[in-house]
């Protein structure tokens, strides 16, 4: 065994402690019928030749690309301070600090993420992470019908697909309705939220708890967020406001918007890819909802001496007291994202995040120049920060040619939306601070090359 | 002694001043953002902290040194198996093909993650004698979610409308009353019986047409087997209901018990238990599911699928009409699963039957050892973890669990899981692991024999520990009436005594 402790004669003694002969009598409660025969796995691998099988695994991936793909995940810079922190044993071989008094660490970390993140989106109360964006998403959904005693929710197809689907799946199980806001088709609001179907839908059948809506949305276009929440709040609903984090050093904040609850996606704060996750899901809200916020919360306090303290507090809504009544069933969390998210937070500050929001739109605005010049122009009117759709005929096709090509050319709008025919003729592609002005001319004459006919 | 540092830290929000930090983006051009309407732009400035990166480095160094922790010490927290996080595998995550994969990239650039994916389902279907695992749920609870979601569907595919209840006993995690209650379910609670298994009359009793699934954990977070298992799984099959297992104590029974090949219908694993993968301060965990043949249509998706040529690829949206859909944004918390893999192909099969010899072993160990201090409820063999009891000592001294558990943090070891499960007073439940040395167990058990013998010559020492730890016991009443849960302003004037 790898990484067992024990000594030529350890066993023995500790057999003999307990007085019997083998450690087979330790399972002799299991009943014989069911006892397992030995398991078909290979055998063990030594170090050695299992950090080459890694190695080999991982080089089958390949991240050589110029990538231009965002949807929802995003490359960017991460000092290196970040993963240096994050590899102290303190922080990740740590349980959670049910134990207030060697916690501390943990405890003051995710009190700071909660205060950093309860800046940057302008909401009064930050849970202490959630799973992801739309595990996160899903739970802020389930709060408004918790507050509002309703059980409708209006979910703008503007949000992501993925997110959508795993509220569904979260509102099936609570047995709540959720019908899809649609998008304008046409015309200078093309791509964002038809506020005008969001209003009769609010104004007709159940009445609605919560409207959710992203800024930016989807496919990368900025929304009227402020008049989204107008409408539900004059519905008497509560109004979700899905973020991106970056996003917010240079856009307008759910504190701004109006919004009841902000959720989303952490990963952008200096969490690798990864193929998906571990992410950070963000919820966040305003004051009067802190008793529906679902997840665990760390407040500060004062120890027997009167010295400041940090501990996890309210705990009256979680499932290891409350049981079947609980707010949510969720436990473990996120915590050593919520660490990395602060770590960057820390390390980069509050001119470096608007400089990566800004340098991320400067790079968008050449790669929407480059791609229109090489024959894909711009598919929406509307405003956008960073991650725009063009239109290009035969998109998968083209999005393939151009992998050959060296080029992660964003995603095909076809592969993103299935359920949306109406974009179904487009990329969607994204930059960030990351993004080189090389990788834009590769990007822009590959693509050129393409439409004009496959030559390379 | 305490294995902890004693520096309290001002907060990143006291230590900010104007103009610190920099030096990592290129400044973007002045007019950058000059195309986004004003309407549309945020409108406050943006007060985060401002720090240069020494002090960033040294803030979390110092924070860091607060936290107990496993690869500094004995951590023996019953159900939540604190084994070693072998750093391997810290490695591997972090190889950049792993670490800089994008969740959308097309099949083609993520074959090797693919191959690493599907080989981890199809040794945790081996491990569990399921057949089939999805990778996907973030974490226990969620996969218990997904379990459950799987039940529902399966009940309602076969037009069985009226199974609205899910079976739990009273020593369960309170992540199966509340996941069943996010399913739509109502939880009926079955008491245990006096040897600490389900109390078999009462479960036969409560079962029925309304009953959609019965929640077991196995072993009990008594760290009991569950011996009437075999009963208690023809009944659910019997009254079509199904059987889900919560496998939080996986690392009781591999090698040994495979849930799947005894009945189980579904069950999840915790890999930041059973399979290494660091708990990280509470989080990030990941919660695969193991089904069996009847519940294979309803899993959620996209799956890893093995095209005939040997390539890779994801389930496309909708292709299974059957599944209960998506639980979370991407394929899974592929970051942990590499961990588990790496976990899995260094143990094998052989060396995985170990891990759950030597933390039952351990476990044994330490209950024979201190049964003549603590009262064990329970005196047949253990499993990983044993419960034990200061109901006596309480009585007679007044020193509850509460405060010999504080007082092992001045021993310089961080407490067992404590008052849990609720059905024991006083309860302590020790959960040792198969990588601790026997020099660390028995100093472990020496210390919790002083502090018993404390408790009888000295209690004011045990109840009003800890001493050793860098803050004394909290107010958490005032911080739960009056919650401070957010830092407001960028200098305040509050700073921990002695800074």
């Amino acid at each position: 065994m790898p990484y067992g402790p024990h000594a030529a004669d350890d066993r023995a003694r500790m057999l003999e402690t307990i007085g019997i002969d083998s450690v087979d009598r330790l399972f002799d409660d299991i009943p014989e019928a069911l006892r397992s025969g030995p398991l078909r796995l290979d055998p063990p691998e030594p170090e050695l030749e299992l950090s080459a099988r890694l190695v080999a695994l991982a080089s089958r991936n390949r991240t050589d690309l110029a990538s231009f793909l965002g949807a929802g995940a995003y490359r960017h810079w991460t000092p290196a301070a970040v993963d240096q922190m994050l590899l102290r044993g303190e922080w990740y071989t740590a349980y959670t600090p049910y134990q207030p008094e060697v916690s501390q660490g943990t405890l003051q970390s995710i009190y700071e993420y909660q205060s950093l993140i309860a800046e940057l989106t302008e909401m009064d109360v930050v849970s202490a992470s959630h799973y992801d964006g739309g595990a996160a998403t899903a739970e802020a959904a389930l709060m408004t019908c918790r507050a509002t005693g309703r059980e409708r929710l209006l979910v703008s197809r503007g949000i992501h697909p993925h997110y959508r689907r795993t509220l569904e799946t979260y509102a099936e199980g609570a047995g709540l309705r959720v019908d899809e806001v649609p998008l304008v088709a046409d015309g200078p609001l093309a791509g964002t939220t038809d506020l005008a179907a969001l209003g009769a839908m609010l104004a007709e059948g159940t009445p609605v708890a919560g409207v959710v809506a992203a800024n930016p949305n989807v496919v990368g276009l900025l929304e009227d967020m402020v008049r989204v929440g107008e409408l539900a709040h004059d519905a008497g609903a509560l109004f979700v406001h899905v973020i991106e984090p970056v996003s917010l050093a240079v856009l307008a904040t759910p504190g701004e918007t109006g919004a009841d609850i902000a959720c989303g996606e952490g990963q952008p704060l200096g969490i690798p890819l990864q193929y998906g996750g571990p992410y950070l899901g963000i919820v966040a809200c305003r004051e009067p909802l802190v008793r529906q916020i679902p997840g665990r919360l760390v407040g500060l306090t004062r120890d027997l001496d009167g010295q400041r303290a940090f501990v996890m507090t309210m705990r009256a809504r979680e499932q290891d007291i409350r049981r079947e009544k609980a707010a949510s069933n969720i436990c473990t969390n996120q915590a050593l994202l919520a660490l990395a998210a602060a770590i960057y937070l820390a390390a980069i500050g509050p001119h470096g995040l608007r400089d990566v929001a800004a340098l991320g739109a400067a790079r968008a605005t050449v790669l929407e120049a480059a791609l229109a010049a090489a024959g894909a122009p711009r598919i929406h009117a509307g405003p956008y920060l960073n991650e725009f759709a063009v239109r290009v005929p035969d998109a998968r096709r083209v999005h393939a040619a151009l992998l050959d090509r060296g080029v992660l050319a964003g995603i095909p709008l076809a592969d993103l939306l299935p359920d949306d025919p109406t974009q179904a003729e487009g990329l969607l592609v994204c930059t960030t601070e990351v993004t080189t002005p090389a990788e834009i001319t590769a990007f822009a004459d590959a693509l050129r090359a393409e439409l004009a006919g496959g030559a390379a | 002694m305490s294995v902890v540092g004693k520096k309290l830290q001002p907060t990143i929000f006291e230590m900010s001043r104007p103009g610190r930090g920099g030096g990592k983006i290129p400044h973007p051009p002045a007019d950058a953002l000059d195309r986004i309407p004003a309407s549309a732009r945020r409108a406050t400035a943006l007060a985060l902290p401002e720090l240069s990166e020494p002090e960033v480095v040294r803030h979390y160094v110092n924070l860091s040194a607060l936290n107990y922790s496993v690869d500094a010490g004995f951590y023996p927290l019953g159900s939540c198996t604190m084994k070693y996080n072998p750093k391997l595998n810290e490695w591997a995550a972090r190889l950049p093909g792993f670490a800089g994969l994008h969740p959308m990239a097309p099949d083609a650039v993520a074959q090797g993650t693919l191959q690493l994916l599907f080989e981890l389902e199809e040794m945790l279907a081996e491990i569990s004698g399921m057949a089939a695992v999805t990778l996907q749920p973030a974490a226990g609870a969620q996969g218990e979610l997904t379990g459950i979601l799987m039940i529902r569907a399966y009940h309602r595919s076969r037009g069985d409308l009226e199974r609205t209840e899910v079976l739990v006993p009273d020593s369960s995690h309170g992540t199966n009353p509340a996941t069943a209650s996010m399913a739509g379910f109502k939880t009926i609670t079955i008491p245990s019986a006096p040897d600490g298994g389900v109390d078999l009359d009462a479960f036969r009793a409560a079962l029925g047409p309304k009953t959609a699934a019965i929640m077991i954990t196995n072993p009990s977070t008594l760290g009991l087997f569950e011996s009437r298992v075999g009963e208690l799984l023809e009944a659910t099959h019997a009254a079509g209901a199904l059987a889900y297992m919560d496998g939080a104590n996986l690392n009781a029974i591999l090698g040994r018990f495979r849930p799947g090949q005894a009945g189980f219908d579904v069950m999840h694993f915790n890999t930041h238990k059973t399979f290494s993968t660091p708990h990280g301060g509470g989080g990030p965990g990941s919660g695969p599911v193991g089904v069996r043949e009847v519940l294979v249509p309803f899993l959620p998706g996209p799956r890893v699928l093995c095209e005939p040529d040997g390539s890779f690829r994801l389930e496309r949206e909708g292709e299974r009409a059957s599944s209960i859909g998506r639980v979370r944004s991407f394929f899974g918390s592929t970051g942990v699963l590499v961990r588990a893999y790496a976990y899995l192909r260094a143990h094998g099969g052989t060396g995985l039957r170990e891990v759950t010899d030597d933390a039952v072993l351990a476990a044994n160990y330490m209950k024979a050892r201190l049964a003549g201090t603590f009262a064990i409820p329970f005196e047949r063999a253990c499993k990983h973890e044993f419960v034990a009891s200061a109901a006596e000592i309480k009585h007679r001294t007044g020193v509850r669990t509460l405060d010999i558990a504080k007082r092992l943090i001045d021993k310089g070891y961080h407490p067992p899981t404590i008052y849990f499960p609720l059905t024991v007073e006083e309860g302590m439940l020790i959960e040792p692991t198969e990588t601790e040395t026997l020099e660390t167990l028995d100093e472990f058990i020496a210390a919790l024999i002083e502090i018993a013998h404390e408790a009888e010559t000295e209690p004011e020492l045990v109840t009003s520990a800890p001493h050793a730890a860098p803050v004394r016991r909290l107010d958490e009443a005032t911080a739960a009436r009056q919650p401070n849960l957010r830092w407001r302003g960028m200098t305040g004037i509050e700073r921990p005594c002695g800074n």
